[in-house]
């Protein structure tokens, strides 16, 4: 018997199927129907308790591609059922060997759609999980003073601390283009870099707490800040960075999710936390220059809003008219709430990174024609 | 974008009569689209000849044309109503095809019509399988290797290029029609010859076999915009090899990972866009390599589809309307998701729940054809069910199915070794899955029986899982097994009625343990969403859940509709009708209406059919959950045909309030020897009967009622195993080999009432009044089922004191039975004697028919009268007036089954068309118009009758000189008709060598057939004439009256033009 405490005082109750142990952490919900592998291994969740809504987890198993990063970041994982023998042959072990090897708690066989819903009413909030059969109002206790994700930096835990260079992949250097892009890793998602670095000829990934001078030392031709997990409210020094990084004009910017909201604050706009998120593979976001409706995938618990007079509002969020994207009025410069690099999810934005390049390649061209 | 403005009116085009491969779900698609296009203030024509449908209701359109869909005809209406558009996406490969032949021959260029929804190049693309092959190469995406051939040379040439076994797949057809496997040279020659027959344009490709490899399908939409979205996922149990429609469904794809199923859902819009299909829905189904994940597309269907009928009810997203509004010109971010309310419908649906989808087949109504599955499709119906989990989902489904299997689990003897049963798990069969299970049981592995079956190892291994609590629960009793263990079974998907079998006790043991332990199911939303968003619309499914039921009873009056369950041969979409107008009429008298029902072909099961939709089994197990919650004040049994019928008791003991007609008075009319007493004790004539329990018995009663006999089993319903027995032979024979009568199973041994006339009579009743809502006068004499049947409304040989009788004796019969709501009774008339066959206390077949040519809406009547309104209140005081003459003509599967296709007292249709006009000939001229085998209007008939018909014969045969008809008989028959100076060219029988008429047919050398069985058990020459003619869609007829009412329709269409008319011109 495994038990889930909210901080509201309300229990779930399973079967531990992962790691023993007892932990807290924000609990939100995922709608995706394939792709726990990214998921579990996407920086973005670190230390949330993440429930996913489909009832089957494991069909496929786990394999040495389909990860985001060098290992797992959720600290808990809810499911209905989880796979007893996975079928496909790309598949190398069994999703509960995975969750045990990676220390994560897993609980199976709890009313997944009933724990939704109670956070869809209520909203995300803290949870206590124990793989044992704990003392529910014990749980509900730390539950309450664990700290709330926005009390806890996850970006230092996760960002790199050494830069890196992309060694490229399957792609040919020369059916790339001759660009640097330099990546800056609030906990980037490898299909991040993966995207760059099947344009880019060179792609270089450097620390969250980087200055912007020693970034700008890299020559990058243009610049990526990267998703990660938290509220972006508390990265001030990141804010300050992404700051400088556009007063200096030197190169393209773009954002994708948590760089999305850095880039806002920096610019002038304002955060604020969403009742229970976006987290799927199916969420509508109109391109609002082409009217065109793309599916996209989403991992955000906060948005943006109030944006500066500088910046134009490009995407938004179809389901409930949240800020999805924006762009720079008179810079090279453009973000995405949601993840174009997909992973889990639809392709629909792959074209996203083409745009990055195009910019990258003539930024001059840009700043000229935005005067 | 907005709608467009410059069109104003539509024209729909329906898919015709039920077929296998085409059956309800396209009066689903059909009534949604009509409903949607209506709300957008467009003026919608409706054309469909099937009247059992939603969609030729006078609601669904502003006109309806209840006409043959084939392209003279259609002309005519476009004529008449000078549509400016025509949406065929909607209407099945019949309306596809329909579409394709009207833009060729320029019809739809001459009264400028355009087709919305999807273009003619769009279709001649996804239909052509050469043009979509090339289209998909040419686009960078796989298909099989192969190539298309228009002749059989071509094809031999071709397959020496390709590697055995080679697949054959025709352009133009669908569910699989005229495709098949070829493993070597004369399989290739046989399947290609019939292929290049059954395709509209003579086309077949020759292609690479990827059989054994997985197949998936997914449902996607298009907009203006170049919008695409992917609507459901479905994964097949079953690997290529077995025609989607034939397999086990599951939604949403259970084995790709996100990885593979994002490559798919790339395809799948780039096959969208490179079709070209502009706006609505698609089906587009793939292969992939279990071993490699190669993939390749196998093919596309620009239109909703029997799989996106059951994506709409697996997601809650509504394709068929959707397509609709985008054809008009929206996009999908204008259009609201019906069930969030708040959100768009620019989105892709996500599950929390598994579905899964079985067929239903009727072999045991085709003895002879062989069950194995391939690429025909051959299931006549389906059950879909859902869970929170497969296991859950998939026990749900088989106790749907109505065969007799309340789930996996209870076998009397556990032990097989799997050997013994190797070739049911190799073979593809109905029952595959069961055999799966025992192996399972037996100690096959999960290697093995992936290696034999070709299933995945995930679904085989979920299986596996059920099986082993099996195990555990084989070792309790209802005394000792745990509470834990219980609930574990039950959201393992185990039914009471299995739990009983395993115990050893009885189903209602089975439940009240359950509630002692307080374990009951919990009901859960279908959402579209995952519970991202709150769902407005009760669309609901059990399961075993510990926190949450989302059922939310209300405290409005209420009433409960049971459904029929999957189509079957007898129990069709008519009954769905019914079920559909109670749920309409009594919403109209502001009730609360819960629609309970599994299959998802239905317009039943679309959530806005009624105002909760429970998508359940119809089992005394769920319905009797669903009352605990909901607490009904009463439960509707009358209009889903036997199966809610067959409930009612069970209910009743359980105290459930049934509405209608009491229980005790449905089973004294159910229960043949019962209702016999009723009978006498009326003083109403009834063929004489008899029961036997034995061979002597039979004799016996053989003895004193005297030859022809009609025989049955005592426990079958639907005509199951019905048969004529001429003499004794007959009769050792049927009992010993067809039934095998014992004192458990006795046979009904009934007078069978020779060259009677048959009708079928429905009224309603308050208990009160009654009414005849109209009588049917069959073309066949009694002895072919009323199902199979060609009916005339208004009767058009009897006599008004026979009606007269027929009135007063239905009025009697309805008293009697205190029936409150409807009842349908078949009457026999012979040597101007009435005679009682049967009384059906309940909505039946032919109800929806006769509403549409009389324009009352019987089903409703009837619902409103069980809700307590008296006929007087409802103002149908007297049988409706008849205008016109009204003909109903059955569809038969032989086609499918290739066997003998005689008629006889079992039914064997799948569906029927009607035809209305002036004259019987006309009529019936419309309702043969549209089959596959078109009537002649000159050529050679072929006549070979048996000796009784011989007399009828002759006028028969002098009209169709008179028409200009060759005559070709075999030599008895020739002789006789020389006799009376006809000429006739004599020709062998098959027997008699060649040539004989088997290879004149073959040779399209005969137009028609008329060949009647020679009564007792049928030569293999008159077999051989038969199927011939089945094969090569040569019309035939195979009685004599049939062949009375061909000769008149076929005078009605020398005489050319047929006129069209709108329903309404008949009311
Ligand atoms: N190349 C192939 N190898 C093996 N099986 C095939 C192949 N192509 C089609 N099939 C099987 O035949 C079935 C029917 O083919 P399909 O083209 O879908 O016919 P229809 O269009 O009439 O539905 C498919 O569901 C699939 O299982
Ligand atoms: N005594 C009889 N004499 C002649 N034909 C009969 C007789 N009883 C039944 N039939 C024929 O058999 C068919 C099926 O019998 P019926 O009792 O209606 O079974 P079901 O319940 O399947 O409708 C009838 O439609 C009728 O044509
Ligand atoms: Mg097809
Ligand atoms: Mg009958």
């Amino acid at each position: 018997m495994a038990i889930l405490a909210l901080e509201d005082g309300k229990i779930f109750r399973g079967r531990a199927c992962g790691a023993h142990g007892v932990l807290c952490g924000e609990v939100v919900f995922n709608t995706g129907m394939t792709g726990y592998q990214e998921i579990l291994t996407d920086p973005s969740y670190a230390g949330q308790i993440v429930c996913m809504t489909y009832p089957h987890m494991g069909n496929y198993g786990v394999n040495s591609e389909d990860v985001e990063s060098a290992r797992p970041w959720v600290s808990g994982f809810i499911v209905r059922e989880l796979s007893q023998r996975f079928s496909n042959w790309r598949g190398q072990m069994d999703l509960e060997r995975y969750l045990h090897e990676h220390n994560i708690i897993g609980v199976c066989e709890v009313d997944t759609r009933a724990l939704t819903r109670h956070i869809r009413e209520k909203g995300a909030m803290r949870g206590c999980l124990s793989s044992f059969d704990s003392d529910p109002d014990e749980l509900i206790a730390r539950a309450r003073c664990a700290p709330t994700i926005s009390e806890y930096n996850w970006v230092h835990e996760v960002s790199c601390t050494e830069p890196y260079e992309w060694a490229g992949g399957e792609i040919k250097s020369e059916s790339r283009h001759d660009v640097h892009i330099v990546v800056v890793d609030f906990g980037v998602k490898r299909s991040i870099v993966r995207q760059l670095g099947a344009r880019a000829r060179r792609v270089t990934v450097v620390p969250a707490f980087w200055s912007a001078e020693a970034i700008l030392d890299l020559q990058p031709d243009g610049i990526l800040l990267s998703n990660g997990p938290g509220d972006p409210a508390i990265l001030r020094d990141a804010i300050a960075t992404a700051r400088k990084l556009i007063d200096a004009e030197r190169c393209p910017i773009f954002g994708i999710c948590l760089g999305h909201q850095i880039l806002g604050l920096a610019l002038g706009a304002r955060a604020y936390k969403l009742k229970f998120g976006h987290r799927g593979a199916n969420q509508p976001v109109k391109n609002l220059l082409t009217n065109r409706i793309e599916i996209t995938s989403h991992n955000h618990g906060f948005a943006l809003t109030d944006l500066p007079s500088a910046v134009e509002l490009t995407h938004i969020n179809l389901n409930d008219g949240s800020i999805e994207g924006f762009r720079h009025k008179r810079l090279p410069i453009f973000a995405v709430q949601y993840h174009p690099e997909a992973s889990p999810g639809p392709h629909d934005a792959h074209h996203l990174f083409d745009r990055f390049i195009e910019l990258a390649l003539a930024p001059s061209a840009h700043y000229a024609q935005a005067h | 974008m907005p709608k467009r403005t410059d069109l104003k009116k539509i024209l729909v085009i329906g898919s015709g009569p039920i077929v296998i491969g085409q059956a309800g779900e396209f009066d689903y698609s059909g009534s949604q689209a009509c409903k949607a296009l209506r709300e957008e203030g467009y003026t919608v024509i409706l054309v469909n000849n099937n009247p059992a449908t939603i969609m030729t209701d006078p609601e669904s359109a502003s006109r309806v044309y209840i006409e043959p869909l084939v392209p003279e005809i259609l002309e005519k209406i476009i004529a008449r109503e000078r549509p400016d558009a025509i949406l065929p996406t909607v209407g099945g490969q019949t309306a596809l095809n329909l579409a394709v032949e009207l833009a060729r021959s320029g019809i739809l260029a001459r009264y400028g019509v355009e087709l919305i929804g999807a273009s003619h190049r769009a279709i001649e693309i996804a239909e052509d399988r050469l043009l979509f092959k090339e289209t998909m190469e040419r686009a960078g995406l796989a298909v099989p290797r192969g190539s298309l051939v228009r002749s059989l040379e071509e094809a031999l040439s071709l397959a020496k290029t390709l590697t055995y076994p080679i697949l054959v797949r025709p352009s133009f057809t669908l569910g699989g029609e005229g495709s098949g496997v070829a493993h070597k040279e004369d399989e290739l020659r046989a399947v290609v010859q019939r292929g290049l027959e059954l395709s509209p344009v003579h086309q077949v490709l020759l292609e690479e076999s990827v059989i054994g490899w997985k197949e998936f399908e997914l449902e996607v939409m298009r907009d203006r915009g170049d919008n695409v979205v992917i609507i459901c996922s479905i994964e097949n149990f079953d690997p290529m090899g077995i025609h989607t429609g034939d397999s086990i469904t599951v939604a949403p794809a259970q084995t790709l990972s996100d990885r593979e199923y994002q490559k798919m859902r790339d395809w799948a819009i780039r096959v969208m866009r490179a079709v070209g299909v502009e706006t609505g829905g698609s089906n587009i189904q793939f292969a992939v390599n279990p071993l490699d994940g190669r993939m390749l597309v196998i093919e596309m269907n620009p239109r909703v589809s029997r799989s996106s009928a059951l994506a709409s009810k697996a997601t809650g997203f509504p394709i068929a309307k959707i397509a609709a509004k985008l054809a008009v010109g929206y996009t999908l971010d204008e259009l609201p998701n019906d069930i969030t309310k708040k959100t768009p419908a620019s989105f892709e649906p996500t599950l929390d729940y598994v579905v899964v989808k079985i067929p239903r087949w009727n072999f045991e109504k085709f003895p002879g054809a062989k069950t194995t599955l391939t690429t025909q499709m051959r299931s006549v119906g389906e059950v879909m069910a859902l869970g929170r989990t497969f296991k859950e989902a998939v026990q749900k489904a088989i106790r749907s199915l109505e065969i007799g299997q309340p789930g996996l689990g209870g076998d009397d003897e556990l032990l097989l070794a799997p050997e013994l049963i190797r070739d049911y798990l190799e073979r593809p069969n109905p029952k595959r899955i069961f055999s799966i299970y025992r192996a399972i049981h037996g100690g096959a592995s999960i290697e093995e029986l992936a290696r034999w079956t070709g299933i995945d190892p995930w679904f085989l291994t979920q299986l596996e899982e059920i099986a082993h609590l099996e195990r555990r629960l084989r070792v309790q009793n209802l005394e000792s097994v745990s509470a834990e263990l219980l609930l574990q079974a039950k959201r393992f998907g185990f039914s009471d009625a299995v739990l009983a079998k395993i115990f050893r006790t009885s189903e209602s043991a089975v439940r009240a343990k359950r509630l002692e332990h307080g374990i009951c199911p919990v009901y859960k939303r279908v959402d579209t969403c995952a519970a991202e968003f709150e769902a407005q619309t009760p669309y609901l499914y059990s399961t075993y859940e510990a926190d949450e039921s989302e059922a939310a009873p209300t405290q409005k009056k209420k009433v409960v509709v049971l459904g029929g369950g999957p189509y079957r041969i007898g129990q069709g979409i008519e009954f769905d009708y019914c079920c559909c107008h109670a749920a309409f009429a009594l919403r109209e008298l502001g009730y609360e209406v819960i629609m309970i029902n599994c299959n998802p072909e239905t317009v039943s099961t679309d959530y806005d059919t009624s105002d909760k939709l429970y998508f359940e089994p119809l089992t005394l197990e769920d319905v009797l959950n669903i009352v605990d919650v909901e607490r009904p004040d009463g439960v509707i049994v009358q209009f889903g045909g036997q199966t809610p019928l067959n409930l009612a008791g069970a209910l009743r003991e359980h105290g459930v309030p049934i509405w209608g007609t009491s229980p005790e008075d449905i089973d004294l009319a159910e229960d043949r020897e019962k209702f016999a007493l009723v009978l006498d004790e009326l003083e109403i004539k009834h063929p004489r009967s008899g029961i036997a329990f034995s061979v002597e018995e039979a004799f016996r009663v053989a003895e004193d009622i005297g030859f022809p006999l009609l025989v049955r089993p005592s426990y079958v319903l639907g005509g199951r195993a019905m048969a004529i027995c001429y003499d004794k032979s007959d009769l050792a024979h049927y009992i010993e080999e067809a039934v095998r009568v014992s004192p458990a199973q006795p046979v009904l041994i009934d007078e069978f009432l020779q060259d009677a006339l048959e009708l079928d009579v429905d009224a309603v009743s308050d208990g009160q009044d009654c009414v005849i809502g109209g009588i049917l006068e069959h073309i066949e004499r009694a002895g072919i089922h009323s199902g199979d049947s060609c009916c005339v409304l208004p009767p058009w040989t009897l006599s008004e004191e026979i009606l007269d009788q027929v009135r007063s004796v239905t009025k009697q019969l309805a008293r009697r039975l205190h029936v409150v709501g409807l009842m349908n009774v078949q009457y026999a008339v012979q040597n101007g004697k009435l005679y009682v066959l049967e009384v059906n206390p309940r909505a039946s077949r032919t109800v929806p028919f006769i509403s549409k040519a009389t324009g009352v809406p019987l089903a409703k009547i009837a619902a409103k009268v069980m809700a307590g309104m008296t006929l007087t209140e409802l103002g149908l005081c007297e049988e409706p007036k008849v205008k016109g003459v009204h003909v109903k003509a059955p569809v038969f599967p032989f086609d499918r089954f290739l066997i003998d296709p005689i008629l006889g007292p079992e039914m064997k249709s799948t569906g029927e068309v009607m035809g209305s006009a002036e004259t019987v000939g006309e009529a019936f001229a419309k309702t043969q118009l549209s089959l596959k085998s078109r009537l002649p209007t000159e050529g050679t008939v072929f006549i070979s009758v048996n000796d009784r018909d011989k007399p009828a014969i002759i006028p028969i045969a002098r009209a169709l000189r008179a028409l200009g008809f060759t005559l070709m008989a075999t030599r008895g028959t020739a002789q006789f008709l020389r006799a009376v100076g006809l000429p006739v060219r004599p020709i062998n029988k098959v027997s008699e060598g060649h040539p004989h008429i088997g290879d004149a047919i073959r040779a399209g050398e005969i137009q028609l057939v008329i060949n009647t069985p020679s009564g007792k058990r049928a030569h293999h020459d008159e077999v051989a004439i038969r199927i011939g003619a089945v094969k090569h869609r040569v019309p035939y007829v195979t009685t004599v009256e049939g062949a009375r009412v061909l000769v008149e329709a076929i005078r009605s269409l020398k005489s050319g033009l047929l006129r069209v008319y709108a329903l309404e011109e008949f009311h």
